[in-house]
């Protein structure tokens, strides 16, 4: 309580542990693989009710209303989902970037290219900045879903879609808030190889979020 | 409950200090005072899902009775279930989780002291906020398992459901949140020496039921979200009427998580009782390795039975016999397991302590449970006991028979650790029979009713079915366990007072935490032991008596020893807080989710940004 609320925990490596690694990197671990049960049971019911919706709009498929004769196109826009899946994947590299220069934040920089490869707040900035923009394209890909009569209660495909999708958007909200989080110590105190374990944790579950997706846009948009 | 919280405490005045002795509960991050929050709170919630039992065999006792309405028993049965299985036996595994696993792998608290103390007060909020309702008669009443589509809006339009869909959620991350703590603790803090064959048994089972948790409750995560959605907002995840969604699809979910959850009640009292059977027969654990690979056995095999509950459901003959012989072969690991606690009391020199009485009584009652679980993996049997009372006397024995008894053997031998003072052993004999006659008497004729037809569920029969005498049985054996349970809360309160003074080790067992002072220090290990053996008090090497001798001096300070403690922190607890009332804005205003949020929100960085110790130096 009376701890002064100042500055992030830094690692402690006076403390013995059996592997030699800190508790945290065991646990995001755990984590991940908890992690991973819950998008199998997103997943698997999606691919279920995949084809068992009573009413359009549908995924693959175009439907005509047999009440009114009104006709849907197939909702989804692979297009568009493709390059936000690009924007994703390219935040693991600068999620990548990130990591290496806060573990090589002291070595000597000396040419313009090396300063910008070792600068942990510019690569911060762009995996949020790209977690963002993906969050952008989600938003955008839900209200123009809306606006073609598909919503959350509309049909089977729906409740599925939008819970999956949604659930790991949230994910990768939490992840953008933690990267914010990450890059406002790093400008309060800056960021040094002690830390590289505070960013190692954030990156680990960048990268997973990014896996299920790779997975997500495979299952629910590349396979009809 | 309440009152139990802030009970004083068993450290007698080590910890208080300057502080307010409530205030040190509220903000500690000891595993072994969250052990202790833990005991006194599940024990609570144990007694309180008795009573609900006790009302539900008043009525049943004899025919035609009325003593509760229908509409207040569907809701005494649902929270009696959900109430001993999320509120009583999970938590008093955790109980022994929190206090035993630093203590017997030799470390000085566990990974996460904070996060620690997070999950008690979530269970805590969560457990009140599932258990309140039944005192205004608006109780969840869809049984523990909470059938979808039963559960839906359309079909349960009442609050009732939303409390249990809500409160199982709020549950879930406080169960997620201990397991990755003590999953790290285990694999990262043990002692040098301390190799994974040489961890004490119960660690082992609290290590397997750890594994167990992470990987079921997310599944029951999302069935609950999907519910949660369908009630709140519409969705057609449980829709079968107009969306055309599967029937099955809450089954299958709810059972890949509710047959783990099987071994999540057991595993931690099997290793209880695998700590107690050596202890008072002076022999090491038979066959330990064997105990260990099957108990990795059954928790995999565990993931691939979930459909023998939904035999009834018709999912043709593939998938019954697929689930039937999986089930079948569970019986294999289990019956190793019983086999070596017998070989390892046999020609041993048996002292019949309390909780040697209840460890043998664990092996011989569920061993019957087992058997009956065996009738039942055959699909044609399981047809005609499915929803009769079979079933409840086939889980009740393997739950009370199971778990139940091992806790109380735990109980009653750790008791000594956790105080420093001993139990009442003549009154803890009368606790015993009194229960184990209990025990019996209340499900063994269960069988027989069931067997006769009775279902499960049921608020009231009809006479001439012969099912009169089986349920006075019941009834009666019941009215016995609230009489038993008296004995054992005042030789609790009483032997915590004035009991006999304990020492390091009255048993003579042989692990680590039999070494340490009894109340162990709060940092437990003035020195971090070397390992050596499996028993380091009864085959060590010189190494581990130097240690013990060093570990079993009392009266030493963090300061004298110049160890580092983590601060005691309110904050876990504002985090829990902020989340409960996050949820409970679901259900009223949902202004109250932004304000549970922001409280939640702040409170965590607050935490997180918080130094958990002293600099080091």
């Amino acid at each position: 309580m009376s701890a002064p609320a100042t500055h992030a925990p830094a690692p402690h490596p006076h403390h013995y542990t059996t592997l030699g690694l800190d508790n945290r990197k065991v646990a995001i671990w755990a984590f991940i693989g908890s992690e991973c049960m819950l998008f199998v049971s997103l997943i698997s019911t999606y691919l279920i009710y995949k084809g068992r919706s009573v009413v359009g709009p549908l995924p693959h498929e175009a439907w005509t209303d047999p009440a009114t004769g009104h006709a849907l196109k197939p909702i989804l826009n692979i297009p568009v989902t493709s390059a936000s899946t690009f924007v994703l994947l390219m935040s693991s590299l600068f999620m990548v970037l990130a990591l290496a220069a806060v573990q090589n934040k002291n070595l000597p920089k000396r040419t313009r290219g090396e300063r910008i490869l070792g600068s942990s707040k510019l690569w911060l900035l762009m995996t949020a900045i790209a977690g963002t923009t993906f969050l952008g394209f989600q938003a955008f890909e839900f209200t123009s879903f809306v606006h073609e009569g598909l919503t959350i209660r509309t049909n089977l495909f729906g409740s599925s879609f939008f819970t999956l999708t949604g659930f790991h958007g949230a994910h990768v909200t939490a992840g953008v808030l933690w990267l914010v989080t990450l890059l406002a110590i790093d400008y309060r105190r800056g960021l040094g190889p002690r830390d590289a374990l505070l960013v190692d944790i954030a990156a680990l579950y960048w990268h997973f979020v990014d896996v299920v997706w790779i997975a997500i846009f495979t299952l629910v948009y590349l396979i009809k | 409950m309440a009152t139990t919280v802030i009970s004083t405490p068993a450290y007698g005045g080590e910890y208080s200090g300057e502080q307010s002795v409530l205030w040190s509960w509220l903000t500690t991050v000891d595993h072994k005072r969250i052990g202790v929050l833990y005991l006194y709170t599940a024990l609570g919630f144990f007694i309180w899902g008795g009573l609900e039992a006790v009302i539900i065999r008043a009525q049943l006792g004899a025919p035609n009775q009325h003593i509760v309405s229908a509409e207040f028993y569907n809701q005494l049965f649902t929270m009696h279930g959900t109430t001993m299985i999320f509120l009583a036996i999970m938590p008093l595994s955790a109980a022994f989780f929190n206090f035993l696993i630093p203590l017997q792998i030799g470390a000085r608290d566990v990974a996460f002291p904070r996060l620690n103390a997070f999950s008690y007060w979530v269970y805590l909020f969560g457990g009140l906020f599932i258990s309140i309702p039944i005192l205004f008669a608006v109780a969840p009443n869809g049984g523990w398992f909470g059938y979808a589509p039963l559960t839906i809006k359309a079909y349960s339009p009442g609050i009732n459901i939303d409390f249990w869909v809500i409160g199982l959620q709020i549950l879930g991350i406080s169960s997620l949140a201990a397991a990755f703590n003590f999953l790290t603790t285990i694999i990262n803090l043990r002692a040098p020496g301390m190799t994974l064959m040489r961890m004490p048994m119960f660690t082992w089972m609290a290590f397997i039921v750890q594994v167990l948790l992470v990987l079921a409750f997310p599944v029951i995560t999302i069935a609950l979200v999907f519910l949660l959605l369908d009630r709140f907002f519409g969705t057609n995840f449980y829709n079968t009427v107009s969306a055309g969604a599967d029937p099955l699809l809450w089954q299958h979910l709810f059972w890949i998580f509710g047959h783990p959850e099987v071994y999540i009640l057991v595993l931690p009292a099997f290793g209880l009782v695998s700590e107690v059977l050596p202890t008072y027969s002076k022999k090491p654990l038979f066959g330990y390795p064997v105990m260990v690979y099957s108990g990795i056995l059954i928790a995999v095999l565990g993931f691939g039975v979930w459909a023998h509950h939904m035999f009834a459901v018709g999912m043709g003959p593939i998938a019954d016999t697929f689930f039937g012989l999986t089930t079948m072969l569970i019986a294999i690991p289990t019956g190793v397991k019983i086999f070596n606690w017998i070989a390892t009391m046999a020609q041993g020199s048996i002292r019949y302590t309390t909780a040697m009485m209840f460890g043998i009584a664990l092996v011989a009652l569920f061993t019957i449970g087992g058997i009956s679980g065996i009738m039942h993996a055959s699909p044609p049997a399981d047809l005609q006991q499915t929803d009769t009372y079979f079933i409840v006397a086939h889980f009740h024995y393997v739950l009370v028979g199971g778990s139940i008894m091992g806790i109380f053997a735990g109980i009653y031998h750790y008791f000594p650790k956790i105080t420093g003072r001993m139990l009442n052993e003549r009154l803890g004999q009368i606790h015993f029979w009194l229960t184990f006659i209990a025990m019996n008497l209340t499900f063994f004729p269960m069988h027989f009713s069931g067997m006769l037809g009775m279902p499960r569920r049921i608020y009231t029969y009809d006479s001439g079915q012969g099912w009169e005498v089986f349920n006075a049985m019941s009834t009666i054996g019941a009215m016995i366990w609230p009489i038993a349970t008296l004995f054992f809360v005042y030789n609790f309160f009483k032997s915590r007072k004035s009991g006999e003074i304990a020492g390091p080790n009255p048993w003579g067992a042989g692990t680590l935490e039999w070494t340490i002072p009894s109340p162990p220090p709060e940092y437990n290990f003035a020195k971090i032991p070397t390992v050596t053996s499996r028993y380091p008090i009864w085959e060590g090497k010189e190494v581990d008596k130097e240690d013990a001798r060093i570990n079993s001096q009392e009266g030493k300070t963090p300061a004298d020893l110049s160890i580092i403690m983590p601060y005691n922190t309110i904050k876990p607890l504002f985090v829990a807080a902020g989340l409960v009332i996050m949820f409970c804005g679901l259900i009223s205003s949902h202004a109250l989710i932004a304000v549970g949020a922001a409280v939640m929100v702040f409170s965590l960085y607050s935490w997180l940004l918080s130094p958990l110790e002293p600099e080091h130096h």
